[in-house]
């Protein structure tokens, strides 16, 4: 029925008080997920749409009587590596990493230790997850009734490295039919806390899912990564991949950044061309067209 | 930010790693000065931040101090892959009996540092992995534990170095990954490292570059340790005017993002489209149809109206432009109605009618209604999403080939 999110998710905002963070809670509480708390350092005591604000995360589980299963962390980034830990150190197990423009060694750290502590990072520089109809944990859609155009429960589950363009994507299987089971942006930069290949296992355990679909820009080895996994798993999902940025494979672009940080041309195993061929010798199918994705899935899937 | 030269074999020095006595200067005669006191056959080197520096004639020997000035004044004057340098470096000639490569770079798919050591040091590392896999030693180091030694040992060990080398050479590869940690480093290279006839190992030359992310917490090296001023961008690409106008637009107003780049863009057909991926994507489908792009672009993060008419503007002022294409992936931030005003505010102030120089709009999602109300109002094509970035791109390319 859907990975990492259902209708019993629990989840905090830290840096809730913030301008953005604000916005994303009404949507999210909107959409019907549960936010049991917030926290931003010294505004304790406050609200935000009815959400109670509190100094520290241990403070916010002790109010919430038990574990609490997520937090979307949303603030500057200095101060993202500690939020993430402290929320790790307080026995939060899913953290979506809003925030762009965290140091590389900073997103690594939090990492491992999430990795210590068998919790998982969604992002940085993402717009976090959803399950249509049942729970969002981040921006990921836009406000409620957005996201209720774009979003329709369904088989296909969506990765993208791009927040928009995972909406784009859901709306058009959505418009197919097919609807979403689960889709995730995965954030845009060089290090991330899970990429294709490790939230796959999650959508192979999920009865509800028949199918994949990635989003995937130049930059990074994170396709190859998918693709060895592919063909050593043997999955019983059909995964249909859609590469933008092609563009970027002239000379003349080389070195260039476009999009996200992480979109970037530095040697041949970064360019689009190399990652489609990656992904079709794994048995991936490879879109040329973005409108084209409903079509390619329903033949995997044979629908 | 990439480091010159001077500033890498500054840092390396800085985290304890042996370096020759060199110097920096700016003038021959500061080159000569150098050369006598370091009082023998000396090295001559270009500081510029692109490669090839050697083939280009710009690295000489010198065995005299009038010979040092004397190539100081030359490579001072040589531009090198359209860079002038901002100095020389003056290098004692050093006697070495065997060239190594040590780095660190990032593992995006570990998620950790990898450190890199080589007993061929001095020519292309990826040559040396392809051709003599057996002669790199890699190792990957935690980013929480503190960097022990053996971890260095063992990468240098596994390249079957031995004996005193692989004790000196040992702290030198730690050394290089602590600092690679604490000083924020995508990349720390030191090649080659030398072993002098004396059996002592030295950096002769290094390559640094730091995380433009961290470059706010990493103030005392850059500006203390290293003198580089906070309005040093040392961009080595010059961003063309477009590209300066839209980064000024961008920075007036706080509210919003707009970026702008038109590096190898040539075409007739101006793109103000967004964001990240739907940029990507929308710039592809232009091409894949025969559209020639006039540059690339990027709306994100709901710009206001002044923001989207500024990027516009450039877009429609650049050579050739004919028409612009207004497209986004839908948007649940950005708000369609001011984008709308924006773009079409561009096309009346400049003159030019919105209807005939809009060749497509395609923004869907929030605040769409308000959008189509506007666009309808001045005769401009707006596309909700049922039209896919595709065909909406396709849509847009017909009409400036006057096909629609």
């Amino acid at each position: 029925m859907s990975i990492l999110l259902n209708k019993d998710t629990t989840f905090i905002v830290q840096g809730i008080t913030g301008r953005e963070a604000v916005n994303l809670t009404k949507e999210c509480l909107d959409y019907g997920s549960k936010i049991v708390g917030g926290v931003t350092p010294g505004r304790k005591g406050r609200e935000v749409h009815g959400v109670p604000v509190f100094d520290t995360v241990e403070q916010a589980v002790e109010n919430h009587g038990s574990q609490i299963d997520g937090s979307i962390v949303t603030v500057p980034p200095g101060f993202t590596k500690d939020a993430v830990i402290e929320a790790i150190a307080n026995g939060i197990e899913l953290i979506v990493v809003v925030t762009e423009r965290i140091p590389r060694g900073d997103v690594a750290e939090m990492v491992e230790f999430a990795d210590l502590k068998s919790a998982r990072i969604i992002g940085p520089n993402c717009l976090g997850l959803i399950v249509p109809e049942v729970c969002k944990m981040g921006g990921i859609g836009g406000p409620a009734k957005d996201a209720a155009k774009s979003y329709k429960p369904g088989v296909v589950g969506v990765m993208s490295r791009s927040g928009g363009m995972t909406t784009e994507i859901s709306s058009s299987l959505t418009a197919a039919g097919l609807g979403v089971s689960t889709a995730v942006s995965i954030g845009g930069d060089a290090i991330i806390g899970s990429t294709y290949a490790e939230l796959m296992p999650y959508f192979e355990a999920d009865e509800e899912t028949k199918a994949i679909v990635i989003y995937s820009e130049p930059g990074g080895r994170m396709e190859a990564q998918l693709a060895d996994w592919q063909a050593e798993n043997n999955s019983r999902l059909p995964i249909v991949a859609f590469m933008a940025g092609k563009f970027m494979d002239d000379e003349s672009m080389k070195g260039m950044t476009f999009g996200h940080a992480g979109t970037i041309v530095e040697g041949k195993e970064d360019s689009a061309t190399e990652k489609i061929k990656r992904l079709e010798a794994a048995g991936i199918t490879g879109v040329e067209r973005i409108d084209e994705i409903p079509d390619a899935v329903k033949e995997r899937i044979g629908s | 930010m990439i480091f010159y030269e001077y500033e890498a074999r500054k840092i390396v020095e800085l985290a304890g790693i042996p370096v020759t006595k060199y110097g920096f200067c700016q003038t021959p005669e500061e080159a000569r000065k150098i050369a006598e006191e370091i009082g023998g056959p000396t090295v001559i080197k270009s500081q510029v931040l692109t490669g090839g520096r050697m083939k280009a004639g710009g690295v000489k020997f010198a065995d005299t101090p009038d010979e040092a000035a004397q190539h100081a004044e030359e490579i001072l004057k040589l531009e090198i892959n359209g860079h002038m340098p901002v100095g020389v470096l003056v290098d004692p000639k050093a006697e070495v009996k065997q060239e190594y490569y040590a780095s660190v770079v990032w593992d995006g798919t570990a998620k950790r540092p990898l450190m890199l050591f080589s007993d061929m040091g001095g020519i292309d590392i990826e040559q040396v992995a392809e051709e003599h896999p057996d002669h790199v030693g890699r190792g990957h180091i935690s980013n929480l534990l503190p960097v022990g030694d053996y971890e260095a040992k063992q990468v240098i060990a596994a390249t079957g170095v031995t004996g005193s080398q692989l004790n000196r050479a040992t702290p030198i590869l730690a050394k290089l990954a602590r600092l690679f940690r604490e000083n924020d480093m995508v990349l720390a290279e030191i090649n080659p490292l030398a072993e002098l006839t004396d059996g002592t190992f030295v950096a002769l030359d290094a390559h640094m570059e730091m995380e433009g992310e961290a470059e706010g917490r990493q103030k005392k090296l850059l500006r203390k340790e290293l003198g580089i001023a906070e309005d040093d961008t040392r961009d080595s690409y010059v961003p063309s005017e477009f590209e300066k106008n839209v980064k000024e637009i961008d920075a007036a107003d706080h509210r919003g993002v707009i970026q702008g780049k038109d590096h190898g863009f040539e075409g007739n057909l101006g793109l103000v489209i967004g964001a990240g991926g739907g940029s990507l994507t929308l710039t592809d489908a232009v091409r894949s149809q025969g559209g020639k792009p006039a540059n690339y672009s990027e709306i994100g993060g709901n710009p206001s109206v002044a923001k989207a008419c500024g990027l516009a503007k450039e877009v429609l002022k650049k050579d050739g432009v004919e028409k612009i294409a207004v497209m986004m992936s839908i948007v649940s931030n950005t708000r369609v109605d001011i984008v709308a005003r924006g773009v079409i505010k561009a096309c009346l102030e400049l003159g030019k009618d919105p209807g005939e120089t809009i060749a497509i709009f395609r923004i869907p999602g929030a605040w769409e209604d308000e959008g189509n109300k506007i666009l309808d109002y001045y005769g401009v094509e707006y596309c909700d999403r049922s039209v896919s970035l595709w065909d909406a791109a396709g849509r847009a390319v017909a009409k400036i080939q006057g096909e629609a």
